[in-house]
């Protein structure tokens, strides 16, 4: 069963509706002893970094999933949920993050190397190169393309956590991932058959992690 | 890198889809859900649905369309038409819309762009630009209520006040071309092209697929919006895309 953190940012009806599709099991709660009877949590997230890592911790949702990442059960962030898994943003000032992977959110520098302008926000498809194709939330789905809209992008220095990456002027870390912590820039739910391949794949894990759990 | 979207645009009235030509004589070309799955198997790169509803009515059944839409589709889409309040942004976002669109409202109160962004972030943000060129401004005019009502905004003036404002997109449609099926209207798409930052769906005028290369290889539009030939299979999405993609257009 998969638990949706609601700490009240982010439109989530069309994950939900996606996850009926797939049939996949889950709920929705902002409480943390029921997320705590999940196998696996999607983190949301659309909106300002600072403003996301305050209603977590004032929801007290905090130390719940410091403790969820530590205990190395499956985690999906999502969007700006991806960017919060890191250690921080130069949004609206330097915020902390959650930190479980390495790297910094920072803005897009709006040139490419040849130092021709290119549009903020990031909007629309881009095709994705896998790194580690094998990995299994990619297993399965098609090299193609994803529906980004994001102004920051995450900058690290580590690439063992890339499984694919975009290209627009720069690197822009598309799919993240170090043991059972893993993220997307993009939308999943709006990225046709390659996001909603993803999401099954992210299904599987948490059943197969239910199973172990039996 | 990015690739140029593909948007076919479905007016919705009452719950069904039309569309007009010259905003004016209107054809019943079917129901929402299906074709947004249509087009979405179609390798629609995005939908916009604009609500053309005159009652009051047919404007609360746009929420449902919505609804139903997003629960079928994986792609973005976009809701216009009407929306004149924060609290209509907040009920077509809440359906599961992606992003709303504003235009007449906009016009009328640009602070509500303002507010847009501000609570839901610019991302959800477009403004729906109408524009007609005017010799006596030598320019592009700005146009409200569906292309009836003439306003005193110069386009070039009008795409950089709502972009200042927190506008995400713009989606420009050339009265001029609306309807007539003999290309985009480049010059007015590459004049907004120039003046913002955030990207732009040129709208008006596809009648063929090489419509499509010129409007994205002469113009700087970031996307294309059609209705007719794509409702009336004078073309298919996978054709345009092939065809464009042929002329080294960068498409998914």
């Amino acid at each position: 069963m998969i638990g949706i953190i609601d700490y009240g940012m982010g439109n989530l009806y069309s994950v939900k509706k996606a996850l009926e599709r797939l049939t996949i099991p889950y709920f929705v709660s902002e409480d943390t002893e029921e997320l705590a009877e999940a196998d696996g949590l999607i983190l949301p997230g659309v909106g300002a970094f600072r403003d996301a890592m305050n209603l977590i911790r004032e929801n007290g949702q905090f130390e719940f999933i410091e403790h969820w990442a530590a205990d190395g059960k499956p985690l999906l962030g999502i969007c700006l949920g991806m960017q919060l898994l890191f250690e921080g943003s130069e949004e609206h000032g330097d915020t902390e993050g959650f930190g479980f992977l390495p790297g910094y959110a920072r803005r897009f520098s709006g040139k490419d190397s040849q130092g021709r302008k290119l549009k903020v926000p990031h909007m629309g498809w881009n095709s994705l190169t896998f790194h580690q194709p094998d990995h299994p939330l990619l297993k399965n789905v098609e090299e193609g393309h994803a529906y980004f809209v994001h102004s920051y992008v995450i900058e690290t220095a580590d690439p063992d956590v890339l499984l694919a990456t975009s290209d627009y002027g720069e690197v822009v870390p598309a799919v993240v991932g170090r043991g059972e912590i893993m993220g997307t820039q993009f939308h999943p739910e709006k990225s046709s058959t390659v996001g909603i391949g993803m999401l099954e794949n992210f299904g599987a894990i948490v059943r197969e992690r239910s199973g172990a759990h039996e | 890198m990015l690739t140029k979207r593909i948007i076919p645009c479905l007016d919705v009235k009452e719950g069904r889809v039309v569309k007009g030509t010259q905003f004016v004589e209107l054809r019943d070309a079917g129901d929402p859900v299906e074709l947004a799955g249509f087009y979405d198997e179609q390798w629609a790169d995005e939908l916009v649905f604009l609500d053309i509803s005159a009652s009051h009515e047919g404007r609360k059944t746009i929420i449902d369309v919505v609804e139903q839409v997003a629960a079928t589709i994986a792609i973005p889409f976009t809701v216009g038409g009407g929306i004149s309040s924060v609290d209509d942004m907040r009920n077509m976002l809440r359906a599961g819309a992606d992003k709303v669109s504003l235009n007449t409202a906009a016009v009328k109160n640009p602070e509500l762009i303002t507010q847009g962004a501000t609570y839901f972030g610019s991302q959800c943000i477009v403004v729906a630009v109408d524009a007609k060129y005017d010799e006596s401004i030598g320019s592009w005019r700005i146009y409200t209520h569906g292309g009836r009502t003439p306003t005193d905004w110069e386009v070039t003036d009008w795409v950089r006040e709502v972009t200042a404002r927190g506008a995400g997109e713009i989606l420009l449609t050339s009265m001029d071309q609306d309807g007539a099926k003999t290309g985009f209207d480049e010059a007015l798409t590459r004049t907004v092209s120039e003046a913002v930052d955030v990207p732009v769906i040129a709208s008006g005028g596809a009648g063929a697929k090489e419509h499509f290369v010129d409007v994205f290889a002469k113009s700087g539009a970031d996307a294309a919006l059609a209705a007719s030939i794509f409702h009336y299979k004078e073309t298919s999405i996978e054709e345009v895309k092939a065809f464009i993609r042929e002329r080294g257009v960068l498409v998914r």
